[in-house]
């Protein structure tokens, strides 16, 4: 029982982070039906950029934690959105009316692109980062086994909650929310009807970026190392989030995610760590084939 | 009223609008690359990160940004949308009269390279990995270019063909020549146990489930150590014999059989013939199944899946045909690679292998046979021209897949067009036969 709770809160942690990186494949599919398959690289940049400010931070003499941490997010947050935009100007925006398979092919060389480029510029050597944030609770021990909660988990699961209420009056209350609703359920009819599609879509990309990042940073701080590959699997964990709470739909994403963290960390813990990735790709396939739509989604309307 | 002082205006406006644009340009590039090229981070002597400034690189890459940016804006806008304008129309004239002869001497080429390189190893050896590429290239086509399913696992099959040739050659010592139709049959039937659940996803699910897919054929790979060896390989594999006299020095060897001095580069021109057969064997039946039904079916899938549904086409089963040719094809290459290499690991086979073939094939044109083979040639040649850059290879690579949609979607070569075409005028009652 101890166990089973420990690993549930090691699966709810992992699962923020990735419903975090999720938000940003719904979005981008949902807008403009594509799989942005960078998005994975932009989170690895993301968690790039944070642990550089991190380490200026410190350089800079900022020793309090909260204030750096701060300035990691809002520095980190920017940047990884800009190459969100710049990869959507770059890659994605010429090719929207090209062949179906075009976008998608041109996501898979910014992918190679974003790691090459990280990997030539940092170093293809893991980057460590010493535990920033140190403590926590121990909620419950007994038969010698401590169920524990430390302040990362916290502050994680707490950053993501905060952060999804913010998006969520972002989609849902503003101008721009409204816009890029308008942009899913019609391209054209919302061009038609005077919303600047090219900037929503591009706003988009950039959103999801910020996502992204904050998502980047939460693995920094959780794991403590990152290196330029990170963001190939992470990438593809975040996918199957997305797609099993039902690709377009924004708690689906979260949902997803949570599950795909709370599967994984399952698996490793009670059959085997090295299959872990093996599990959380079958499910992906799983899902598509019986639950094509995911559990929140809407089924998809062929036409012509 | 037009006089000197309204074009005056209208040029330094533009000159103007050049300077925003380029520092904007600028601006974004400065600012992608502040943190991550103006600061580098390395791993000190105590083992924590040492951060090191770049301000040498920053700036001279916001420079370049900047002049790029006003480069750009005075670059006629007609110009910069097709990359063709920029090839003289003579040219381009000569270049499609000379074109059906470029497969013929590159053929020709091909067949006479191991008598003028003979002695020159490195050469053949660059021929064999370059023609491995084209028959993957090939393989690949069938699902990519001609029946429009995107495979990003297709290095899955690739690697499944190269095990199977391994273990079996390995467990009942069994030659390469009867092993080879056995890897291809189970590359083949993974691909149909793949594709049987899956084909129903769209064209982009697809992709990311083949994706998926190779990724887990390499982790059980790399895991399942009783029977691959784990990351450590397979080590040893069995070389091929000429149908059964092995290239040894002895006196039952290939040179004493046929009365010739012992030589390794024997056994590397046998395999350089082998894999020139098996990829002109895929590019010949490739051509053949486009002419028949069910190479129209596949391209007709291609062009609008809906519209083939609704013509009674059982697109399922067309989809798999296409993908379990596509897969056999796949394993025989890996089979050769098996035993050509005497060695295979899983690293052999990551998602960057998949990556180069698709790339080979989004270059080549998608769909054209030549072109594919002129990709392969001009991705792997010049991968060995830049050798001493080859960090940059990657990166490089990347930015040609990414500009070749951008700039021709399809591809450098090739064209995409379907072989059976309607005619568009009465004069012309015959539908035009497309070439291989």
């Amino acid at each position: 029982m101890e166990y089973f709770l420990q690993q549930l809160i090691n699966g709810l942690t992992l699962g923020s982070i990735y419903g975090l990186i999720a938000i940003g494949y719904t979005m981008v599919y949902g807008i403009i039906g594509m799989i942005n398959f960078a998005h994975g690289d932009i989170f690895m940049v993301g968690s790039f950029l944070a642990l550089i400010t991190f380490l200026l931070a410190v350089a800079a003499g900022v020793t309090a934690v909260p204030l750096a941490l701060l300035l990691v997010i809002v520095i980190a947050m920017t940047l990884t959105a800009l190459y969100g935009w710049t990869v959507e100007r770059i890659a994605y925006r010429p090719l929207r009316h090209s062949f179906r398979l075009a976008p998608l092919i041109s996501a898979i060389g910014m992918s190679i692109v974003l790691q090459n480029y990280v990997q030539i510029a940092q170093g293809a050597r893991v980057k460590p980062l010493p535990p920033l944030i140190r403590g926590g609770y121990t909620l419950l021990e007994s038969h010698g086994f401590a169920v524990q909660l430390s302040s990362v988990q916290i502050i994680i699961v707490v950053t993501t909650l905060a952060v999804m209420v913010i998006f969520a009056w972002l989609v849902g209350k503003t101008r721009l929310g409204r816009d890029m609703r308008a942009c899913e359920q019609d391209l054209k009819m919302a061009a038609l009807l005077g919303v600047d599609t090219d900037q929503t879509i591009s706003l988009t990309f950039v959103i999801g970026a910020a996502l992204a990042a904050v998502a980047g940073i939460m693995y920094l701080i959780y794991y403590g190392v990152v290196d330029f590959f990170i963001g190939f699997v992470a990438g593809v964990k975040a996918f199957t989030a997305a797609v099993l709470g039902g690709i377009g739909s924004l708690p689906g994403a979260m949902l997803g995610g949570l599950l795909i963290g709370l599967i994984e960390t399952f698996w490793s813990a009670y059959f085997s760590v090295e299959y872990k990735d093996v599990a959380a790709f079958s499910v992906l396939i799983i899902v598509l084939i019986f639950l094509p739509t995911g559990i929140l989604g809407r089924p998809e309307v062929e036409k012509v | 009223m037009l006089n000197q002082a309204d074009v005056k205006p209208d040029r330094l406006f533009k000159v103007a609008v050049a300077l925003k644009t380029a520092s904007v340009v600028a601006l974004v590039v400065l600012g992608l690359f502040s943190l991550l090229i103006g600061v580098r981070t390395d791993q000190g002597p105590t083992g924590a990160l040492v951060l090191s400034a770049r301000p040498g690189a920053l700036g001279l890459l916001t420079a370049i940004a900047f002049m790029g940016g006003l480069l750009w804006a005075f670059i006629p806008d007609r110009s910069r949308t097709t990359l063709a304008a920029l090839v003289p129309e003579s040219l381009r004239v000569a270049l499609s009269r000379v074109r059906p002869w470029i497969g013929v001497a590159l053929l020709v080429f091909t067949l006479m390279l191991p008598v003028i390189f003979y002695h020159n190893r490195y050469i053949l050896d660059l021929g064999i990995e370059i023609l491995t590429y084209v028959m993957l290239g090939w393989g690949l086509n069938i699902v990519v270019g001609l029946a429009g399913l995107l495979d990003l696992g297709y290095v899955a099959f690739y690697a499944v063909g190269a095990y199977s040739y391994a273990l079996i050659a390995r467990t009942f010592g069994l030659s390469f020549f009867v092993c080879l139709p056995v890897a291809g049959m189970l590359a083949a039937m993974w691909g149909i146990l793949l594709g049987f659940p899956v084909l129903r996803l769209r064209g982009d699910y697809l992709a990311i489930v083949t994706l998926a897919f190779g990724e887990i054929i390499r982790l059980v790979l790399i895991n399942w150590q009783s029977l691959t060896g784990g990351p450590n390989g397979i080590a040893g594999i069995a070389r091929p014999s000429f149908f059964g006299v092995p290239f040894s020095p002895g006196p039952h060897g290939f040179a004493a059989s046929f009365g010739l001095e012992y030589s390794p580069t024997h056994r590397v021109v046998f395999l350089f013939y082998l894999i020139l057969a098996l990829a002109l064997v895929t590019n010949w039946v490739t051509i053949r199944l486009r002419r028949l039904p069910i190479g129209r079916a596949w391209e007709a899938l291609r062009e609008d899946e809906v519209a083939c549904r609704s013509l009674g086409i059982n697109t399922t089963m067309v989809k798999l045909t296409a993908f379990a040719m596509g897969a056999m094809f796949g394993g025989f290459a890996g089979s050769f690679f098996a035993t050509r290499q005497g060695f295979i690991s899983p690293e052999s086979f990551t998602f960057s292998e998949s990556a180069l073939v698709l790339a080979i094939v989004v270059l080549g044109g998608m769909g054209s046979q030549l072109g594919v083979a002129l990709a392969a040639l001009v991705m792997l040649g010049g991968f060995e021209l830049f050798r001493e850059f080859e960090q940059y290879r990657m990166l490089v690579f990347g930015l040609v897949i990414v500009a070749i949609m951008v700039l021709r979607p399809r591809g450098l070569v090739g064209t995409r067009a379907p072989s059976l075409v309607l005619p568009s005028s009465d004069s012309d009652w015959r539908a035009k036969e497309g070439k291989g």
